[in-house]
């Protein structure tokens, strides 16, 4: 039997995006149906590194980075748990005299936001963070860190089901289509009605918004970590490395996750792997960067499967094609540390059509709409 | 200073293949209990081997817990090894043991035998329990006594080991990351990886034998085994034994008929999760109590081993789940009111055994390794 839900706002995908919309929307009394086709922060949002951080984003994501920058020492209070968030700050590491001018430039361009990049030469990453092996300097941000992927997401959803949203797992949106009052979504044997869709579907959200006439240049990427058994305590930053290679941070309980090159699909693209090779490489740089990793053992592996845009910017905002749409996906690999205030701006979104945070950059008309809506998603 | 092992021995490699026969074999599924990891508590597996490969003894007075074949026979080799066996506390109740009346007509020599085994623990002084309930391990530092409760009295036995498993589990990661399907197999209450008669897994070219694709005991391991490699030899169009494929798929079928009887005799001990106190820890590589998983359960709403482990680390340690997925499975099936099929399975992912990060490095950067 069909059960129907009628609904304020319908999110498809409880992502930490989706999730985080759903509390900031039950925040402003509007009432919301969460739908995930499987668990809630089981992909992009809990498979992500972890990192909590603004520096290395391109300027235009500043405004909506510093949003969510105040909401991460608040999430005890907002969702139960500190989704063992640490603001440890942020290492970027330059290994060759090109990537230290690339870091100061940056710090230079992105000076007006406040990130207070503090910008260390060699001797000093040996003294101060113990860092050594063939790296000449790094930029470092104070205000940045870590926290727990797998908590986070869930813990956001959990406290959307606490603040009343109906949170539905396990079950895939199959159809939505515009009606006269707003929308029809089909998903197994619940059918939902609402007055506004937030497509927040991750790597999932590109046949959403085909389906709306919008299709997107989103692919799809896998990345791949390296878990090391508990050590102590040696690395209290969080560490990238310009120009890419490896990232690493050390979590309370001493595991160090070491990210770096790309899993591959397995047959079903929906699922993952860490190659071999890939994982070898990230082991060696490791081994190579942190003298106490040389002797550590690594104790698990994880991929995932997270969207991309070929600008490296996610799409957030209104469709262009369909009122009371809205999408937000296509993280591009960098969505833990500003989805929470992605919720916010999406929640404000629903409620006032606009919000504080700049967005513009963001915007779905970036790529060239298609000349026919799509309906394959309708239709099927 | 010391080279260590985990450089010295570490390279890494990478095998081709065409063909895959698995046999990765089993280890105890182990319910944790108060005082599981006490030192001087072993596996029954890990006692077993201790004595056989080692010639040592886990201590010089032990009692041996749990339930399965292995408990008797492994309490039985200690005796015979001159270790004092203090008891033998089975966890099924006497009236279970009846089902061996039914395994007589099966596997007489092995039924006999078992009950052989018991009957001379009792006459070297062994106190053999039936039904023991609600174990629990004191000690200081290391293992001083077993605690236990039948027929509602509590009862303690001084001792300085013990070996403790409840019957056995297969090691499927393997097969997982070989790509099989897996199947729910209520008999061992666990997902295990699909294959036919003749030993075949959903994947061409990948075959299963033993204790890793299913508990059947070492005389099944041996039929299955050469069974898949006549499986092998015919998908590969090479000659083989067809009669003999016969012969052995009609015993590794009268053995399954046996191991049937068999859990029936030593059946999953339903109580534990219910039971279970809370303080006891769960897992033990990254110090998960049984409550703080119950608080987990409840507090996210988790009805799904995977997201289970995602939330608490239960099964993310060194032993990624081998030694406490099986009993996270049964708490949250328990604690959610759901058959222990419904809670899904752990997903395995490489590595299967931790590896050391230096076998990333090549053999010239560990040739120039200032800490050698």
């Amino acid at each position: 039997m069909t059960r129907r839900i009628d609904c304020d706002v319908a999110i498809i995908g409880g992502g930490l995006v989706g999730s985080s919309a759903a509390l900031a929307l039950r925040g402003m009394g509007l009432s919301v149906t969460l739908l995930d086709k499987g668990f809630c922060g089981a992909q992009a949002s809990g498979v992500n590194y972890g990192g909590v951080r603004r520096q290395g984003r391109p300027p235009e994501q500043l405004p909506l980075s510093q949003r969510a920058h105040a909401i991460w020492p608040q999430l005890a209070r907002l969702i139960g748990i500190d989704g063992e968030f640490l603001r440890s700050g942020h290492l970027k590491l330059a290994r060759s005299a090109a990537d230290m001018a690339s870091l100061e430039r940056y710090a230079a361009e992105v000076a007006p936001f406040a990130l207070d990049l503090e910008l260390i030469g060699h001797n000093q990453l040996r003294e101060r963070f113990g860092i050594a092996g063939g790296v000449i300097g790094g930029s470092f941000c104070p205000g940045d860190g870590h926290a727990n992927p797998r908590l986070v997401a869930t813990a956001f959803a959990g406290a959307a089901r606490r603040a009343g949203a109906e949170v539905l797992e396990n079950t895939k949106v199959t159809g939505v289509t515009r009606t006269f009052e707003g929308f029809a979504l089909e998903a197994g044997d619940v059918a939902v009605k609402a007055r506004t869709v937030i497509n927040s579907a991750g790597a999932w959200a590109d046949n959403f918004a085909r389906a709306f006439g919008e299709p997107v240049p989103l692919e799809r990427t896998y990345p791949s970590m390296v878990v090391t058994e508990p050590l102590d305590p040696f690395l209290g930053v969080n560490v990238g490395i310009e120009g890419g290679g490896i990232y690493a941070r050390q979590v309370t309980r001493g595991n160090v996750v070491v990210g770096g090159e790309r899993a591959a699909p397995l047959d079903d693209p929906d699922y993952s792997r860490p190659r071999s090779d890939g994982v070898l490489a990230i082991m060696q740089r490791a081994s190579e960067l942190f003298g106490p990793l040389r002797h550590a053992q690594a104790i698990r592996f994880w991929s995932g499967t997270e969207a991309t845009m070929p600008d490296r910017n996610p799409v957030i905002g209104p469709s262009a094609t369909t009122p009371g749409l809205i999408h937000a996906f296509g993280f591009s690999g960098a969505g833990f540390q500003i989805a929470p205030g992605v919720g916010e701006v999406l929640a404000e979104l629903v409620r006032d059509g606009r919000t504080s945070t700049p967005i513009d950059a963001f915007a779905i008309t970036r790529f060239p709409p298609a000349s026919q809506p799509d309906d394959a998603l309708s239709s099927r | 200073m010391a080279r260590p092992i985990s450089s010295a021995t570490a390279s890494a490699g990478r095998i081709s293949y065409d063909g895959l026969v698995l046999a990765t074999g089993a280890t105890d599924r182990v319910l944790p209990i108060p005082g599981w990891t006490l030192p001087g508590v072993f596996t029954l597996g890990g006692a077993q081997i201790a004595l056989k490969a080692q010639g040592c003894a886990i201590g010089k007075r032990v009692v041996f817990a749990g339930s399965g074949p292995l408990l008797y026979l492994v309490a039985w080799q200690y005796m015979k090894a001159g270790v004092e066996v203090a008891a033998v506390l089975d966890a099924a109740p006497l009236a279970a043991k009846l089902n061996l009346l039914r395994a007589l007509p099966l596997a007489p020599g092995i039924v006999l035998r078992g009950v052989r085994m018991a009957a001379e623990l009792t006459l070297r002084g062994t106190r053999v329990v039936f039904g023991a309930d609600r174990l629990s391990i004191e000690g200081e530092g290391r293992v001083a006594r077993i605690v236990y409760r039948d027929g509602g009295r509590e009862h303690a036995i001084a001792c300085d080991g013990v070996g403790y498993g409840l019957n056995l589990r297969s090691e499927t990661q393997a097969a997982d990351l070989a790509g099989c399907a897996f199947r729910f197999d209520p008999r061992d209450r666990a997902h295990l990886p699909v294959r036919d008669a003749s030993g075949r897994s959903s994947v061409a070219g990948v075959y299963l034998a033993g204790d890793g694709a299913r508990i059947a005991g070492a005389d099944a391991a041996e039929a299955a085994g050469e069974r898949a490699a006549l499986a092998l030899l015919q998908d590969r169009g090479l000659s083989h034994d067809s009669s003999r494929a016969a012969v052995l798929e009609r015993a590794l079928v009268k053995i399954d008929r046996l191991r049937d009887v068999l859990e029936a005799a030593f059946p999953y001990p339903s109580q534990w999760a219910p039971e279970i106190a809370d303080d006891t820890l769960l897992c033990r590589c990254e110090e998960i109590t049984t409550g703080e998983a119950l608080r987990a359960i409840r507090d996210f709403t988790l009805t799904e081993i995977n997201r289970l482990k995602a939330v608490t680390r239960i099964g993310m340690g060194r032993c990624q789940g081998r030694m406490c997925g099986a009993a996270a499975a049964e708490l949250l099936a328990a604690q959610t009111r759901r058959d222990i099929d419904a809670v899904g399975r752990l997903r395995a992912q490489a590595p299967i055994k931790p590896i050391p990060l230096a076998a990333g490095l090549s053999i010239d950067a560990r040739q120039h390794d200032p800490a050698h």
